[in-house]
């Protein structure tokens, strides 16, 4: 099968700051890459010049087979974006703003109205088409962009980080959105914070760091990298870490994270529930009262960790959430 | 399609959204619509009581001059509201589209236009109730109507230039405000700028509001012979300087503002 998307060697400066530092990777067509990273890890740069929106400094792609700086307008016809702010028009109704795209597609009047009531229909916004896109809920406003991406029925997607700022029913829902579409045979690319995300959504996972592309693999070859899920666990005695430490060692399957300020030691561990049970047993018997024990798996950040060895810079409120 | 359809119908594409935006935005519509005949009231009944001019009454003075104010204030509509668009993601959706770049300025001007004439209808309608009247020809008066019109869609190009250079809504309508009410105000507007102190009164002589509504008040026949004729180059051939100003205004202002967008859209 051939790429869909190709980048090669990509950099991006913006004065002092570089943004894209030889990035490059292939999509196969039909077949979705998650861009995953914390904010100013490049990924949405990557999307901006991908997208033509800005011209990269060095290296070359191409998108649906047309150079991004030489077949920039071919290019446009071919893609769909839908980006980390909803673009949409807030004193146009759903209806409106998804046929002003259709126009600009130059699909021609008709079929441009035709095409926004079937999207409206098909995202569970046909209720609201005829109203203005300022009453809209944030997960309402994210549909209809990512219907506005989709108008021309564009081979390839673009979509920058899609649920970020969602609650975790929207997201769910968008996620679900996501999914029928990528089943409908289109490429499509996407960034994201979120390790669930990309693993929920993605058939391949490029982890990116200032710029540059840190670790590229199946959403499984990663986690295996990785290591599957962890078990957190918070003593009630800083006295008792050291003995906590030694007592979780039995399970642990790589390096673990001690938080003395917080009491909290984090293992990571191959089999979940099973290690969650002999961690427990372990530390019942060296006496060791818990104050609170559990499983969870891998975020972000233990990415992060693990293949750079520093924290995540910069992650986001929830990204941060979704550590503790 | 070629280009040059590309763009019409790209940019008639963007001026409908613009002007649907207005349609629903009390705010814009009532700064164009509102803040006129609020003027028009306040010139012709406060001033218009104590502010004599020779030979006619105040009010058929004052319109002429209302209609080049309303038009200066419709035309910051371009500005204002291409500073909200970039806060917003809009602009990265157009250029990701495989639409005509020029589209989006072009049709932000034309809904401005449109929202102008309609500002310009209400605007003759007010100044009809007061006591105002066309003393000229019907085809003279038209001629006046398409001069503001023309001026209206200039000076929108001007006013995105700046509204693109300076990016935020808060400083675009400050600089907007700072710029335009002395423009507005040391001008003939409102008064026979002939009796102003001399360097006022050269000021005003020079400002193109004074050329443009002394250009509306020729060819609405909105002029008195009592009055003094005045000295200045530019009010004694104020039609001809007018379409002047609206030249050099569109020839130095639409290449300025297209290259200010591409580089405040492509950061």
């Amino acid at each position: 099968m051939s790429d869909a998307i190709t980048a090669e060697g990509l950099v991006k400066r913006y004065g002092e700051v570089t943004a894209l530092d030889g990035l490059g990777f292939s999509v196969p067509q039909g077949s979705v890459l998650a861009l995953l990273g914390p904010n100013g890890a490049g990924k949405t740069t990557a999307v901006r010049v991908l997208t033509t929106l800005v011209a990269p400094d060095a290296g070359r792609a191409t998108v649906a087979g047309c150079d991004i700086v030489r077949d920039a307008r071919r290019l446009r016809e071919r893609i769909g974006l839908s980006g980390q702010y909803a673009a949409v028009d807030e004193h146009l109704t759903g209806a409106e703003n998804l046929e002003m795209v259709g126009r600009l597609y130059h699909l021609g009047a008709r079929r441009s109205r035709a095409r926004a009531r079937e999207l409206l229909e098909r995202f569970d916004l046909a209720g609201a088409a005829d109203r203005p896109v300022k009453g809209y809920s944030g997960g309402m406003r994210r549909r209809i962009d990512l219907a506005g991406a989709l108008v021309a029925d564009p081979p390839v997607l673009f979509l920058d980080e899609p649920t970020t700022g969602l609650d975790p029913r929207a997201r769910a829902a968008l996620w679900d959105t996501i999914s029928e579409l990528v089943a409908g045979g289109s490429t499509l690319l996407l960034t994201t914070q979120y390790m669930d995300e990309a693993d929920h959504l993605a058939d391949r996972i490029l982890v990116v760091d200032h710029g540059r592309a840190i670790a590229h693999g199946t959403p499984d070859e990663l986690k295996d990298q990785v290591g599957g899920n962890r078990v957190a666990v918070t003593v009630s005695d800083a006295a008792e870490m050291e003995t906590a430490r030694q007592a979780l060692a039995w399970v642990a399957v790589g390096a673990m994270q001690t938080a003395p300020e917080s009491l909290r030691i984090t293992v990571p561990v191959t089999d979940g529930p099973g290690a969650l049970r002999e961690a427990l047993g372990r530390l019942a018997d060296e006496g060791i009262r818990v104050r609170d024990a559990g499983l969870r798996r891998p975020t972000l950040d233990d990415v992060y960790l693990t293949l750079t060895g520093h924290r995540a810079p910069g992650t986001d409120e929830q990204a941060r959430e979704a550590v503790r | 399609m070629n280009a040059f359809t590309t763009t019409v119908a790209d940019g008639w594409t963007i001026a409908r959204r613009d002007a649907l935006k207005i349609r629903r935005s009390p705010d814009l519509l009532g700064s164009a619509v509102m803040f006129p005949i609020v003027f028009v009231l306040m010139f012709a009944y406060v001033f218009g009581s104590v502010i004599e001019v020779p030979g006619m009454s105040y009010r058929e003075f004052l319109i002429p001059g209302i209609f080049v104010q309303a038009v200066i204030i419709g035309a910051q509509t371009t500005g204002y509201t291409l500073t909200l668009d970039l806060g917003k993601g809009i602009f990265d959706r157009f250029r990701s589209l495989p639409m005509a770049p020029s589209a989006v300025l072009v049709g932000q001007t034309v809904s401005d236009l449109l929202m102008n004439i309609a500002s310009l209808v209400v605007m003759a309608a007010m100044g009809l109730v007061v006591g105002w009247r066309v003393h000229s020809s019907p085809g003279e008066a038209v001629l006046g109507f398409g001069l503001l019109l023309l001026f209206a869609y200039a000076f929108s190009w001007f006013t995105a230039t700046v509204a693109l250079a300076l990016r935020t809504p808060e400083s675009f309508n400050n600089i907007a405000t700072m710029v335009s009410f002395p423009l507005m105000f040391i001008s003939n507007a409102y008064l026979d700028a002939s009796r102003l102190p001399a360097p006022l009164r050269v000021a005003a002589e020079w400002n193109p509001v004074s050329t443009f509504t002394q250009a509306a008040r020729e060819l609405f026949g909105n002029t008195s012979s009592a009055m003094a004729v005045p000295d200045a180059w530019p009010l004694r051939h104020a039609v001809p300087v007018s379409l002047l100003w609206i030249a050099v205004l569109l020839t130095v202002f639409v290449p300025l503002a297209t290259r200010l967008y591409k580089r405040a859209v492509s950061a």
